[in-house]
């Protein structure tokens, strides 16, 4: 699938390489990052390139922390990331950065159990799971939960990801919030120190394919995935206490409550839009949502620029229409307005 | 000025004549070319050496053995052990050399000695050798649609059986060493099996006429002469396949399971050091760079360990069952 989203945007490229006259302006912007957004990502650059003469706009999937790295050794025009960028390695961007929330998604507990339909997951009993403290899909904890479910006397195959991503950085970081044990123990980052007998698979394609080929097996997966592959998916009890099933309603509730700091940041007036969502308060507010991130450099020739504002703005008004039916969550209004106005410092 | 001892041999009418100028020429430069092929491959093995280790010196210099023994992979507290990696990329190429090897050496045995048509055994033995061209990604997914599923219900019943036996331990859920491991098989087959038809097929028609002559079975002809005639061949099979087995990586990286445990049980997930440095190469920071960098070079080094053994053990053979070259 992204190969096959890879290969069109390329051809795509190419082909309007050759339609383009050679135009006084024949830009080609080249960016990586992030694989979770990618597939709403290339649809946005592809019909970018297309209303916009004599530019190419090409994006590589390669993960946050390649994208992260392309970006400090100035190999690329901009990157993306899940994880944001830390104040250590925003501080070896000499240009200076402008980092923009540009979309947002869930993450999702996808499980494979025969004949069960819905699975309700308490606060205390999923971290315990992916500490592997819960191993049985019969646990008394599980099943007062699921009243009337048919719970199978099956072990947990618990899935998570061999490679380092943001998805596991962002679903960490909320476990760590919820449980402090869970913190102590698996810990939170891009990789985590799960228990040795979990299964691990590359990126969020191969963990889907591991939990759908696997009976009584659990992991956490982005919803666009989960929603691709017609997964099921747990619903989760949020901070509030009530049971909430993943879904735009419940993800725009999520993101809701995101309080941008009023600071700027480190050496820059550029303002700090990183925020997490270890734990949003919201009723309806779905538990583990995140926004992700482009990152530009504060200073550029300024056609490039002009272009990147340009993209930025695209991304913002028609890329944000797209976002729902691609299993994204378009960003809250407020949020678009602060976009817009960091957006104008990429000079 | 370049000898030419063959210039005053030269007669006048002769047909044949002495090599000219441009005949040695060309004799010299393709010795010269041939030396520098030679070369070339030391060069380039050093070179990756050296690449391999001066990346990898910090992490050596921090590390030191203890990387070998430890079995810790945490990249946030910076420790980094390859044990688990190491046993599971032991283990399981292991497994595929005896399960690959047997069949290979049956293969071999089977298609040439006499057992097939010749048209037959030839159209079997392009059908093996396809298996080579098979896409490691290509059996990954095999592995996780098809073999897995296949496998459950035999690795449960077993586990169920005979749990009590270390091999048998725990259950299958999904990938593991054991799907891992037969997938392995089948991609060196094509290897072991190649190698091992030509090295029998070399063996002179008399020798086994000569073993029938002395009244010997077809069997005991098979197993006491033409096995131990064809020894070093098939052990050079072997070697590759099982040099094959350990740098094994996308399929691996797909079936094992990416654990870092060490377990006997052949359901359990376990890791390999190729795998490793699949899955975490991609988005690694320069301290984790480092460190996989130690365990590339571990790889390399078990990886030529094995060939320097498997040519040792060939000579052996050489000595004690062919006539000395």
């Amino acid at each position: 699938m992204r190969k096959l989203l890879l290969t069109t945007t390329l051809f795509a490229a190419l082909g309007l390489g050759a339609i383009a006259p050679a135009s006084a302006q024949n830009l080609r912007l080249t960016g990586s990052g992030a694989s979770f957004p990618f597939p709403l990502y290339s649809t946005w650059f592809k019909d970018f390139s297309k209303q916009t003469q004599g530019v190419t706009v090409d994006y590589q999937a390669k993960g946050s922390g390649a994208g992260i790295q392309d970006f400090i050794n100035n190999t690329v025009d901009f990157a993306a990331s899940d994880a944001a960028m830390s104040d250590e390695e925003i501080a070896k961007i000499k240009p200076g950065v402008v980092l923009l929330p540009m979309t947002a998604g869930e993450i999702v507990l996808s499980y494979n159990l025969e004949g069960v339909k819905e699975l309700k997951l308490p606060r205390e009993v999923y971290p315990d799971i992916f500490a592997g403290k819960i191993a049985k899909w019969n646990d008394p904890k599980i099943a007062a939960a699921n009243p009337g479910v048919k719970l199978p006397d099956q072990n947990i195959t618990v899935v998570a990801r061999s490679d380092s991503s943001g998805t596991t950085y962002v679903f960490t970081g909320h476990l760590s919030e919820i449980n402090p044990a869970f913190k102590s123990s698996v810990g939170h980052g891009t990789t985590a120190q799960w228990p040795t007998h979990f299964v691990k698979a590359p990126k969020n394609d191969g963990v889907t394919a591991t939990i759908k080929q696997t009976p009584g097996a659990i992991g956490y997966i982005e919803y666009t995935y989960a929603v691709a592959t017609k997964q099921p998916m747990a619903i989760l009890q949020n901070k509030a206490g009530h049971y909430i099933a993943p879904s735009d309603e419940s993800g725009k509730a999520a993101l809701a409550s995101a309080e941008f700091s009023s600071k700027s940041l480190p050496n820059s007036d550029a303002p700090d839009l990183r925020v997490w969502l270890f734990d949003p308060a919201g009723a309806q507010a779905y538990p583990i949502a995140t926004f992700t991130w482009m990152l530009f450099y504060k200073e550029q020739d300024d056609a490039k620029a002009k272009v990147l504002r340009d993209l930025v703005e695209y991304g913002l008004t028609q890329g944000q229409a797209m976002a729902p039916k691609m299993g994204y969550i378009p960003l809250p209004d407020s949020v678009v307005a602060q976009v817009k106005k960091a957006a104008a410092l990429i000079q | 000025m370049v000898s030419r001892p063959f210039e005053n041999l030269v007669q006048s009418g002769s047909v044949s004549g002495p090599p000219s100028g441009g005949d040695y020429a060309l004799d010299r430069g393709f010795r010269y070319l041939a030396w520098a092929s030679a070369a070339l491959i030391l060069a380039l093995v050093a070179y990756i050496v050296i690449e391999i280790g001066s990346k990898a010196l910090p992490a050596i210099a921090q590390y030191g053995l203890g990387f070998l023994t430890s079995s810790e992979w945490n990249v946030q507290t910076g420790q980094f052990g390859i044990l688990p990696q190491i046993w599971g990329t032991l283990y399981s190429s292991l497994l595929a050399l005896l399960l690959g090897g047997l069949f290979g050496i049956g293969i071999g045995i089977f298609l040439t000695q006499d057992f097939l048509p010749p048209r037959l055994a030839a159209t079997f033995r392009t059908i093996i050798e396809l298996l080579a061209a098979i896409p490691s990604v290509v059996f990954g997914l095999w592995g996780i649609y098809v073999l897995i599923p296949l496998l459950r219900p035999v690795a449960n019943w077993l586990h169920e059986v005979a749990g009590g036996i270390p091999f048998f331990s725990t259950s299958l859920s999904g990938p593991g060493l054991a799907p891992a491991a037969l997938v392995l098989a089948i991609m060196i087959l094509p290897t072991v099996a190649s190698i091992s038809v030509d090295a029998l097929r070399q063996i002179p028609y008399k020798v086994k006429e000569a073993a029938y002559g002395m009244g010997t079975t077809r069997w005991e002809a098979i197993l006491k002469v033409m096995l131990p005639t064809a020894s070093s061949g098939i052990l050079a099979a072997l070697v590759l396949g099982f040099g094959r087995a350990l740098g094994e990586t996308m399929a691996l990286a797909m079936l094992i399971g990416n654990s870092n445990q060490i377990s006997l049980s052949l359901f359990a997930p376990a890791n390999t050091l190729a795998a490793l440095l699949a899955s975490s190469f991609p988005e690694a920071g320069p301290v984790e760079i480092q460190a996989l960098m130690y365990a590339a070079l571990a790889l390399l080094t078990i990886t030529l360990i094995v060939n320097a053994v498997g040519l040792a053990v060939m000579k052996l053979a050489t000595r004690k069952f062919e006539v000395e070259r």
